[in-house]
């Protein structure tokens, strides 16, 4: 039993963190850790960086450019790609869509779309959720009719991040509406978003943010190709596609990188005849994040080292159900923490867009502490996506405790 | 990077494990059984542990011992937290034995060592006093040169663990300095039958066994100064480090324990014709109460292997942070398991409230959470704070 990394596994991470300094602009780097809104250009330019260098898909099979790294390669790989800001592969392309295409796909869809999906040549989104099915996703209602060769969809997509960056949707849609068991009767197509009858409209959210959108469909044709895995057994590769990622869930790395932020400016702030690092009241808080922080993080690495040992893939630890809680909590607290440092210069708001509320023209407010509170506003998503942390109880409970 | 266990340690965890299980059948009456024993414990059952080399583990091979680390002491730590068990190895082997490791002479360690890990030596570390709390550098024990490089002791040692059935005290007393100095603290080894020695045992809330000690005009050889009389700060810390990474196996095994109790109480209790584990709200508590048990599990392995650190201030730090993570984990399960289990869990017959005091007890020990938390923040905490962009 040993903590420390093998003198291989440090080398990795110094070549992955020099990597990433060096070839990754340092103006996208910084909008992460000072956390403002990338731009699509931002998220494509960096995916591509990681691509020419043969990381944009490291998870995948090696045949469709995987790396076949080690449990232990990937977790540093992903913990240096947060604390260094260093945006994420678009995750719709890397961890959701190519890997469902490669355990479903037919050898033409994985020719034709892989290559393009690693490379990011497409952009792609998410369409899961509906207005009447979010953490009861199988109640979706969106349909498509088989006429001929082609699909006719109608319905509605809600919370579909970066719709209005996307090249291509895949979705969830109802192909048969008698099943009795309403998992069945759903099936996995995907849509080119350019084909007629498809509208995308931004949702606002409450820190400003345009990041999700509803997408309608209008009687819209889509190609019977495009259909992934079998007609009615959509729901295999929903499981597949949400079951996939378990470690990188937690974010230790991010909020790693945003206590070290957090002990950057609160050293800035004034408070009492001090700094804000030195109110003891605000440095046991960060001090408690740490402390959670540090044991989530020997929690993901106790989850890899079994996996290294029992090969990935076999039954997973049952610690591994507490990543998605834990990590997002953190997630919030450390946006929670930034946003106090800023104190009111929290308050300015800032326009994310021309037609945007407020009369604001010009820069306004401090540079470092505008962003604090959008982020925060913003992180509150955290424990509602992939499944709500109230559901995230539901399934412990049913799966580690046996209720 | 490995977080598994050597078969080697497996096979330990596995014989601890089963020696504890055979030992302690059902944990409450058992340890009933227990308390009316001189001492509070079983000597039978010591000498097993002696027998099965549990008593050796961490001292090096030359002076008698296993020479095996704080890996092991976990496996320990965690069965006897899983069985309440009794047995004084946290005061003789961990603090005792921490003391002799840290402060003693070659000559001392391999005289004492063989002992110990016989099974014919029992210790216990009288440093605690009224007044010091959680300060290991406050003392007012004094310890004055014979003139024959011997010392005499003066003082009041409080909650000294097993002081009561110890052969041998290692007491903490004060050559130089105020009461509150960081320099000028010895050890010495004291038979506790020794002349001006005068020991009142009494039982602690978790069921063991504790004593005030008075010292008056106690005579300590030059054989059985342990260590530089004027600098055992250290080694009191190396050693209160060891103890709070071991008593964190020894609470995660009580936390299993909790938790597993809890769910199976869960799972047969009927009430509103049927049981109480059919209700979300009783389902939520129990997923809140295995994060928390998890995220004990990883602090207290974090814990073990950090507490072999040389690097003081690295170590500290990890001290730190396992005290705080355990003394969350275990107030929220040994809170929430009486509260599931409603009044059964308030009885002294059913095992709950056992764990439950024990896990308090050990939360007051070597340093509260807060303690642990605001020693955190003076050491600036675990990560760096990150530079401003070039």
């Amino acid at each position: 039993m040993d903590l420390r990394f093998s003198p291989e596994e440090v080398a990795f991470r110094e070549e992955v963190r020099t990597f990433f300094q060096t070839q990754v602009p340092l103006s996208i780097r910084r909008k992460v850790i000072e956390g403002r809104e990338l731009t699509k250009d931002d998220i494509v330019t960096s995916h591509k960086a990681l691509h020419k260098r043969g990381w944009a898909t490291p998870g995948w099979a090696k045949e469709w450019g995987g790396t076949g790294w080690t449990p232990v390669q990937f977790y540093i790989f992903g913990e240096e790609m947060q604390m260094n800001g260093v945006p994420a592969p678009v995750g719709f392309n890397v961890t959701m869509h190519g890997p469902v295409l490669i355990q479903f796909g037919t050898e033409e869809q994985k020719k034709h779309h892989l290559p393009r999906i690693a490379a990011c040549d497409d952009f792609w989104c998410q369409g899961f959720s509906e207005p009447g099915a979010g953490s009861d996703l199988a109640s979706l209602k969106t349909t498509a009719v088989r006429e001929g060769d082609h699909y006719i969809v109608n319905g509605q997509k809600i919370w579909t991040t970066l719709a209005q960056y996307a090249d291509w949707i895949f979705c969830l849609v109802r192909t048969d509406t008698t099943t009795a068991k309403k998992q069945l009767g759903i099936s996995y197509l995907m849509i080119d978003m350019k084909t007629p009858g498809i509208t995308t409209r931004p949702i606002i959210t409450m820190d400003g943010g345009r990041e999700v959108n509803e997408v309608f469909f209008d009687t819209v044709k889509v190609p019977v190709e495009n259909l992934v895995g079998e007609e009615g057994r959509g729901w295999d590769c929903a499981k597949y596609l949400l079951g996939n990622e378990r470690t990188g869930i937690a974010r230790v790395g991010t909020s790693k990188m945003r206590v070290a932020r957090i002990k950057e400016l609160a050293r800035l702030v004034p408070s009492g005849s001090g700094s804000l690092m030195d109110d003891e009241r605000f440095a046991e808080k960060v001090a408690l994040v740490e402390v959670e922080l540090k044991a989530l993080e020997m929690t993901q690495l106790r989850i890899i080292s079994e996996d290294r040992k029992s090969g990935r893939g076999g039954t997973p630890n049952p610690a591994s159900s507490i990543l998605k809680i834990k990590g997002s909590e953190l997630q919030q607290a450390t946006t929670e923490l930034l946003m106090e440092i800023a104190g009111p210069l929290a308050l300015p708001y800032v326009k994310q867009d021309p037609d945007d509320i407020g009369h604001n023209e010009g820069p306004v407010g401090v540079d470092w502490a505008l962003p604090t509170a959008p982020q925060y506003f913003n992180n509150r998503k955290v424990s509602i996506y992939g499944g709500t942390n109230e559901i995230q109880h539901n399934i412990i409970a049913k799966a580690v405790l046996g209720f | 990077m490995d977080l598994e266990l050597s078969e080697e340690q497996q096979l330990l965890k596995d014989s601890v494990n089963g020696l504890l299980a055979r030992r302690y059948p059902d944990v409450v009456k058992t340890r009933a059984e227990m308390a009316k024993e001189a001492g509070g414990y079983s000597s039978v059952s010591w000498k097993e542990w002696a027998d099965q080399g549990l008593l050796a583990i961490p001292f090096s091979e030359e002076d008698g011992g296993l020479g095996q680390g704080p890996v092991e002491m976990m496996l320990v730590g965690q069965a006897i937290g899983r069985t309440l068990a009794l047995e004084p190895f946290l005061a003789t082997v961990v603090l005792g034995g921490g003391i002799l490791r840290h402060a003693a002479s070659a000559a001392q360690r391999q005289r004492l060592v063989p002992e110990i890990a016989a099974g014919n030596l029992t210790l216990a570390l009288a440093h605690q006093e009224k007044q010091s709390r959680f300060d290991l550098f406050d003392v007012a024990t004094t310890a004055k040169p014979d003139g024959s490089g011997g010392y005499v002791l003066e003082g009041e040692k409080m909650v000294v663990l097993n002081g009561d059935s110890a052969a041998k005290l290692i007491v903490s007393a004060r050559t130089s300095g105020d009461r509150r100095a960081k320099d000028g603290i010895g050890l010495f080894l004291v038979d506790a039958k020794a002349p001006g020695v005068s020991i009142r045992g009494y039982a602690t809330q978790d069921g063991s066994r504790a004593a005030d000690i008075s010292l008056s005009s106690v005579k300590v050889g030059k054989d059985d100064v342990l260590g530089d009389p004027g600098k055992a700060l250290a080694a009191l810390e190396r050693t209160a480090d060891e103890a709070i990474a071991f008593l964190a196996a020894d609470a995660v095994g009580a936390m299993e324990v909790l938790h597993e109790a809890t769910l199976e109480y869960a799972k047969t209790r009927k009430q509103f014709g049927q049981t109480i584990g059919s209700f979300q709200v009783i389902q939520h508590r129990l997923v809140d109460m295995f994060t928390a048990l998890e995220q004990a599990r990883s602090i207290a392995l974090y814990g073990s292997m950090m507490a072999g650190e040389d690097d003081t201030t690295e170590r500290r730090r990890a001290v730190h942070a396992v005290k705080v993570q355990i003394g969350k984990s275990a107030r929220l399960i040994g809170q929430d398991a009486i509260q599931l289990h409603g009044g059964i869990g308030m009885t002294s017959e059913y095992k709950a409230g056992h764990y439950f005091k024990r896990l308090t007890m050990i939360e007051l020990a070597f340093g509260n959470t807060d303690h642990h938390l605001r020693a955190l923040v003076r050491l600036g905490g675990l990560i760096e704070a990150s530079k401003p962009a070039a």
